[in-house]
């Protein structure tokens, strides 16, 4: 359950170079290749046609993976298209299918998807950026040194079996090929000239991030929280500003030892140097200006790290900041030797990281301090606009696995010292900043934060379960070598490979505060009451069954009990059936209404073909399908109904509006390999609304071409839509109608036969009386089997074998006989007189009402001719007011005395008949 | 509305108190228990162990052992709770009766049956609402979920919105099924206030689960309102089970006499036998009295309710003291003769001579208009004509002095202003009706303490 409050980013995305081809009928130009650029910021990412892509899915941390075959758009440019080959993630294969696997399935796997129902067009803006797939050979082991953001193909997967896969059906794009990717040299797509701004190179690395991101490795997040106590010491001790004190206050008190533990553990073993090396020598020529914001704040926050891990003896905090500040020593042995020889070698910082520092930054055109200053300070104002979590937890982090695991900082050439202690109070104050605005944007949503805790599948593996804590430096190491081929690709394509590297930190850092408390929280601990399971206790004895046949008939008769089949609706059965059934298989959508009294089994009948759907989907015979069920009397509100249906759909909880955007979103963007969704919306006339969107809004969804969204809408009456509903709502809802009759009193014959199946303990006679009688009441089947029960309860009384026409004839006095003339034949003396009274005061004025005063003079005159002592005005009044409780008579309020008005609320002829009767 | 408020409210206070009486009661009982040995108690004592035990009985604190005249309506509900709490049966059931019939005793003595049973004790869950305090669903679903103590219950506070709460309690009642969740039983006092909750989403809910395969549920509704199914909607309608229970008693006069005889009497058990004796035989001849046949017959004629004979009876034990240890029958006529006093009547004994004037002027206006409103200024002419015929400057009053008698009049609600009228028009001109009957007005002349003879003859007279 997830509050999107974040701030989308709106990317830009343009058509790169000339078209290739036009296609006369479908009037669209095929490209080759598409850049995305976001607002205002200087970087783009370029797609190419061959090359593996992220696409935005619903799940934010596990993006869909495709394979690009074919760009193309409208003549106006306003529509973008993408043809993909789809890749499917393991957690997009059904649990129940993996074990076909017959494996443990790698988190970086992927299958080439071959499976059908599968939209493979989709709209070219929910791409995010290009992903590494290698295809491997299918006896390989996954590398183990590999980054999150390379994927691997061994399998296909065509949702019933995995095949293996031809390397050339995957590889052919893993690098891209000099044809498909117009610019050869990556640099175009970088700014061009130097005094651009650096600044907005963070939002631009970050604003994606927040659409659609990559798991966030959890051992990062883990090192983040790790070294908070200590980090906050550090960090006041080093004279840097709290930047990540507010973030880390959530974490410190919910971390739990064995993540200190890990952290330790993996900071010890420092593993693959080299890899880490090669990244950063061959990075720091065409390091441009964005890289240089991001690495100083790297470092910033990696010497906090630093100071931080090797404080826990408090007085070397001091001495351990300008300690860290050395590793940017520009001599590789040297820095090499600086991480084992930690505090003594303080010096030479200042002796080396200076004018090497300066020398480095030369090439990338800028005064080497006041470039760093200005991009520093330059950051602040669109980090306020973008960013929401402040990402320095994470990043140093990041930046501290940097420093244990590659001892050589190429980046930390940036001449870091004689500027340092304004930057750093700069990004101190920027974070704190970022901070408030954070939780003045989260407000809504910080207390809900902790329904965060489920996390996606990757994380639950990976984070949870303590032994694969080494599959977590896997992971880490993996991150490393990305860092590397990322490095390696900026050489070509800067911008390209730029984004996903940022993008992984940002999106880190973002969910570093809220993920890391909540991880390690068992659902069995206590928890505020947001999180309690709903259930009514269990009982201690097991329900007694039933012992007689009586018994046995009755449970067999509650409504409740769910027969095998649905008698006497077959026909609606049918129709309700194929039409569901060819929407599923057609993959569209669609609207039927189901109209009928109540107790006619219309719900019960879409339960019925529900079930028999999901069981054909279990065998394959349709593709599979999601089913939702909503009820307009189950909600407090009509926009409630967005809110359900979001959180039957995802899981999700959400505000109505925020539901309804979100819902908005995904019926009416193409998502990859979406399953039809059945959406059930049971007494649809509670969801009017004055403006009827709720309406139309759940009838507008299915319209939408990548929706796949089939709407049951069940209501009582039968002209519902021509009733209540505007013209643009009942025109959506369409005129696949269908209205229920009442049950005949042989179907509801049939309907108690097949449910009591054999039990014998109704006389034929005795059901037919039933459903004879129901159907000319009602046709309701609900009251047919509750008076068949009372039946049974009243034969049981009278200690008969079998339920005959008398008890059956009870029942239904019991049930249907108005109370009326029994209540006047009880009531006493007065009360009958004041009842003829009123009648005779009718009959007197010839109207149906008269006031109290008039009815109480002849009521004391009847009384008088009866013999009786006449009745005082209080006493009469009375009399009058109880027959008001009964509802025999409707008074005005009380509060009139002798001035209220009576009517009676029963025919007088009713009341005649009673009071004869005596 | 407002009367049955009040009423709503003072016998909730009354039910309220139960529990914590019937220890009380249980306690004094052991302490009686042991007082057995000593059997002779001084008369104040058993004065007092008699009014403290019949009151425990006339206020509805302690349920009779045993509901008289509606056994057949007992056994029904008993084996209709039986089945819920037992076999985990859903069902929904409405008791109906007029107010005071003993629907609210029927259905705890119900209660009390059911629990005397081990394994119903242990798994029957109870929620007890009243259409009084839970006025809407938002307060009516906090309750039940407090009364459940489901997971969302913090202490005894219920937080989440209204939408939360529902999702909540319908999904807790989803989980659960037949044979394995304890079941719950929803009593419902004024049931028919449930009904005119916005779109009955309450009832709606529980209903549909008590017509479904979930948690075990017991609805019971308990209503004097006799046309309590149509305020039900067709949907709604349609999941209640139509079970109802009809509480009507046809008691004859002397089974009425008889249930007078059976409420006063005192139990075997009373610490001292001989006084229990005594009085019971005092009952028996007082009940056999002439008289008191009569009172009780009107009473009876009257209503056939328990209520207002506890109050009749109540009246009568607060008469027994020391000196008189038993109910004569001239207590009871007293009793009878201040349950029917007239409390209009009464009000008039307290008024001045110049209001009883001027209520006098508006019979005869009401006489000679046929009912129409009248205002101050024809009521003054109206006595200005009395005054002049009797030439007697002896109730000659200044006219803001009639005025303040007339307001006087109107704040003790004897007139009101006619709708509408209030605000515009001046004081003089109100349009005003009187609130009184003739006969009200006649009664309370002729007991009017020294009333000016000509005053009394005015209001005879047929003219003004």
């Amino acid at each position: 359950m997830k509050y999107f409050t974040r701030l989308r980013v709106r990317r830009v995305y343009t058509w790169r170079g000339k078209p290739l081809r036009f296609n006369r009928k479908l009037k669209t130009f095929e490209y080759g290749s598409l850049s995305i650029s976001v607002d205002g910021l200087p970087r783009t990412t370029i797609i190419n046609a061959g090359q593996h892509i992220l696409i935005e899915g619903e799940d934010e941390d596990n993006p869909y993976v495709a394979k690009v075959v074919r760009l193309f758009g409208d003549e106006s440019g306003k529509q973008k298209k993408a043809v993909v080959q789809w890749f499917a993630r393991v957690s997009e294969v059904p649990p129940s299918k993996l074990k076909l696997l017959g494996r443990e399935p790698h988190p970086q796997e992927i299958f080439y998807y071959q499976g059908r129902s599968c939209d493979d067009e989709v709209n070219a803006e929910s791409i995010l950026r290009p992903v590494q797939v290698k295809h491997l050979d299918g006896a390989a082991p996954f590398p183990d040194s590999d980054d999150k953001d390379t994927l691997f193909v061994k399998l296909s997967w065509d949702s019933k079996t995995f095949k293996l896969v031809e390397s050339a059906v995957v590889e052919s794009a893993s690098e891209p090929t000099p044809a498909s990717s117009p610019p050869p040299f990556p640099k175009p797509s970088l700014p061009p000239s130097p005094p651009r701004s650096p600044p907005a190179a963070a939002p631009a690395s970050r604003g994606p991030s927040r659409r659609a991101l990559p798991t966030p490795d959890p051992s990062i997040m883990h090192r983040a929280s790790s070294g908070d106590v200590r980090y906050r010491r550090a960090t006041m001790s080093a004279g840097k500003a709290s930047a990540a004190e507010a973030e880390s206050l959530h974490s410190t008190s919910k971390l739990s030892a064995s993540k200190c533990l890990s952290a330790k553990r993996r900071c010890s073993s420092a593993s693959t140097p080299g890899v880490r090396k090669k990244l950063q020598l061959n990075s720091p020529e065409k390091m441009t200006r964005e890289d240089l914001v991001d690495h100083l704040l790297d470092e910033d926050l990696e010497s906090v790290m630093l100071a931080q891990r090797l404080s826990s003896s408090p007085p070397q905090a001091h001495s351990l900041t300008p300690l860290s500040k050395s590793h940017r020593a520009p001599v590789p042995p040297l820095t090499h030797r600086l991480v084992p020889l930690a505090h003594r070698l303080t010096p030479f910082r200042k002796t080396l990281g200076d004018p090497a520092g300066e020398d480095h930054l030369k090439p990338s055109d800028s005064p080497p301090s006041s470039a760093r200053e200005d991009s520093t300070r330059a950051a602040t104002p669109s980090r306020k606009k973008e960013a929401k979590t402040p990402r320095e937890p994470a990043l140093a982090a990041l930046a501290e696995v940097d420093n244990e695991n590659s001892p050589m900082l190429p980046h930390a050439l940036t001449p870091r010292s004689s500027k340092r202690k304004s930057a750093q109070l700069v990004s101190s104050r920027i974070r704190k900043q970022l901070n408030l605005l954070d939780n003045h944007r989260l407000s809504d949503s910080d207390g809900e934060e902790e329904d965060e805790f489920v996390p996606s599948k990757k994380e639950l593996q990976s984070s949870s379960e303590e032994e694969e804590e080494e599959e977590e430096e896997e992971e880490e190491e993996g991150l490393d070598s990305d860092e590397e081929t990322v490095g390696k690709r900026s050489r070509r394509n800067a911008a390209g490979s730029l984004t996903p590297r940022s993008k992984r930190k940002t999106h880190v850092s973002n969910r570093t505060p809220r993920k890391t408390p909540n991880k390690k929280i068992t659902p069995g601990t206590p928890r505020t009451p947001r999180h309690a399971t709903p259930s009514i206790p269990s009982r201690s004895l097991p329900a007694r069954c039933p012992g007689n046949v009586l018994e046995e008939a009755r449970a067999r008769l509650h409504v409740s009990s769910v027969p095998e089949s649905l008698p006497c609706r077959e026909q609606e059965f049918q129709d309700i059936y194929s039409f569901v059934e060819s929407k599923i298989s057609d993959g569209t959508g669609g609207c039927m209404y189901i109209s009928g009294v109540p107790g006619t089994g219309k719900t019960a009948t879409v339960h019925e073909v529900m079930r028999c759907l999901q069981h054909a989907a279990e065998v394959d015979e349709i593709p599979p399908f999601h089913f939702i069920e909503i009820n307009g009397m189950k909600m407090t509100d009509p926009h409630q109904a967005y809110v359900q249906i979001l959180q039957k759909l995802t899981g999700q909880k959400a505000t109505a509006d925020h539901a309804a955007a979100l819902l908005e979103r995904r019926f009416s963007n193409p998502a990859p390999r979406k399953e039809t969704t059945v959406l059930l919306v049971d007494e649809l006339d509670l969801l009017w609304t004055r403006k009827q969107n709720v309406m139309y809004n759940l009838f507008d969804w299915p319209t939408r071409r990548h929706a796949r969204l089939v709407v049951l809408t069940i209501a009582n009456t039968m002209d519902l839509p021509e009733r209540i509903m505007i013209n643009r709502v009942a025109s959506r809802l369409g005129l696949t109608r269908m209205s229920f009759q009442p049950y005949s009193f042989k179907q509801l014959q049939q309907i108690i036969m097949s449910r009591l199946n054999k039990v014998k303990a109704f006389e034929q006679d005795a059901l037919q009386l039933v459903s004879r009688k129901v159907a000319a009441l009602s046709g309701d089947a609900r009251r047919c089997l509750d008076i068949c029960r009372r039946a049974t309860e009243i034969c049981e009384l009278s200690a008969a074998a079998l339920v005959g026409m008398s008890h059956v004839m009870e029942a239904l006095n019991e049930m249907f006989s108005s109370a009326y003339i029994t209540a006047i034949k009880c009531a006493s003396v007065q009360e009958q007189l004041f009842l003829r009274a009123v009648i005779t005061e009718f009959r007197r004025l010839g109207l149906e009402e008269a006031t109290f005063q008039q009815v109480f003079v002849q009521h004391q005159a009847l009384c008088r001719v009866e013999g009786l002592q006449p009745v005082g005005v209080s006493e009469g009044l009375a009399v009058c007011q109880r027959l008001g409780a009964c509802r025999l008579l409707l008074l005005e309020p009380s509060r009139l005395g002798v001035l209220q008005r009576v009517r009676l609320n029963a025919s007088q002829d009713d009341v005649l008949y009673a009071l004869k009767a005596d | 509305m407002p009367a049955q408020g009040m009423y709503g409210l003072w016998s909730m206070i009354k039910k309220g108190e139960y529990t914590e009486n019937c220890n009380k009661a249980k306690h004094s009982s052991i302490m009686s228990k042991r007082k057995v040995q000593d059997a002779h108690l001084p008369v104040g004592e058993c004065i007092t162990e008699v009014q403290k035990m019949l009151r425990e009985r006339l206020c509805h604190q302690r349920l009779p052992d045993k509901p008289e005249g509606v056994e057949a309506q007992h056994r029904h509900l008993l084996e209709l709770l039986k089945r819920t709490a037992i076999h985990g049966e859903s069902n929904s059931v409405l008791i109906v009766g007029p107010r005071g019939a003993g629907k609210t005793m029927l259905l705890r003595c119900v209660l009390r049956d059911l629990l005397e049973d081990k394994e119903a004790q242990t798994s029957l869950l109870q929620v007890h609402l009243n259409g009084l305090l839970q006025t809407d669903d938002r307060i009516a679903l906090k309750e039940i979920t407090r009364q459940l103590h489901l997971e969302n219950v913090v202490g005894d506070k219920v937080f989440g919105s209204f939408a939360e709460n529902l999702g909540f309690l319908l999904e807790a009642l989803k989980k659960g099924d037949r044979s394995s969740s304890r079941p719950v039983l929803f009593i419902l006092d004024e049931f028919d206030l449930f009904a005119h909750h916005k779109n009955q989403t309450l009832l709606y809910n529980l209903l549909d689960v008590s017509q479904s395969a979930q948690a075990p549920i017991c609805v019971v509704g308990i209503t004097c309102r006799l046309d309590v199914l149509e305020l039900l909607e067709k949907r709604v309608k349609s999941r209640f089970s139509h079970r109802q229970i009809h509480l009507l008693s046809s008691a004859t006069l002397a089974q009425y006499v008889e249930r007078v005889q059976t409420q006063l009497s005192v139990p075997d058990d009373f610490p001292d036998t001989k006084f229990a004796q005594e009085w019971n035989d005092s009952i028996k001849v007082l009940c056999e009295d002439k008289s008191v046949e009569e009172v009780l017959q009107r009473h009876y004629n009257s209503s056939r309710d328990y209520r207002s004979m506890h109050m009749l009876l109540m009246l009568c034990l607060s008469r027994v003291s020391v000196a008189k240890p038993a109910i004569k029958p001239a207590d009871l006529l007293e009793a009878s003769r201040l349950c029917f006093a007239d409390a209009k009547a009464n009000m008039l004994h307290g008024l001045s001579i110049l209001e009883l004037c001027l209520i006098i002027a508006m019979k005869h206006l009401n006489d000679l208009y046929e009912g129409e409103p009248f205002n101050l200024q024809m009521i003054h002419n109206e006595f200005k004509k009395f005054l002049q015929r009797k030439s007697n400057s002896m109730y000659n009053f200044e006219q803001p002095v009639i005025m303040k008698a007339f307001e006087h009049l109107q704040q003790l609600e004897l007139i009101r202003p006619v709708d509408g009228s209030s605000a515009k028009t001046q004081r003089e001109y109100q349009l005003m009706r009187l609130m009184l009957d003739h006969s009200q007005i006649m009664d309370a002349l002729q007991k009017y303490p020294q009333c000016p003879t000509e005053v009394k003859q005015w209001a005879m007279s047929a003219f003004g």
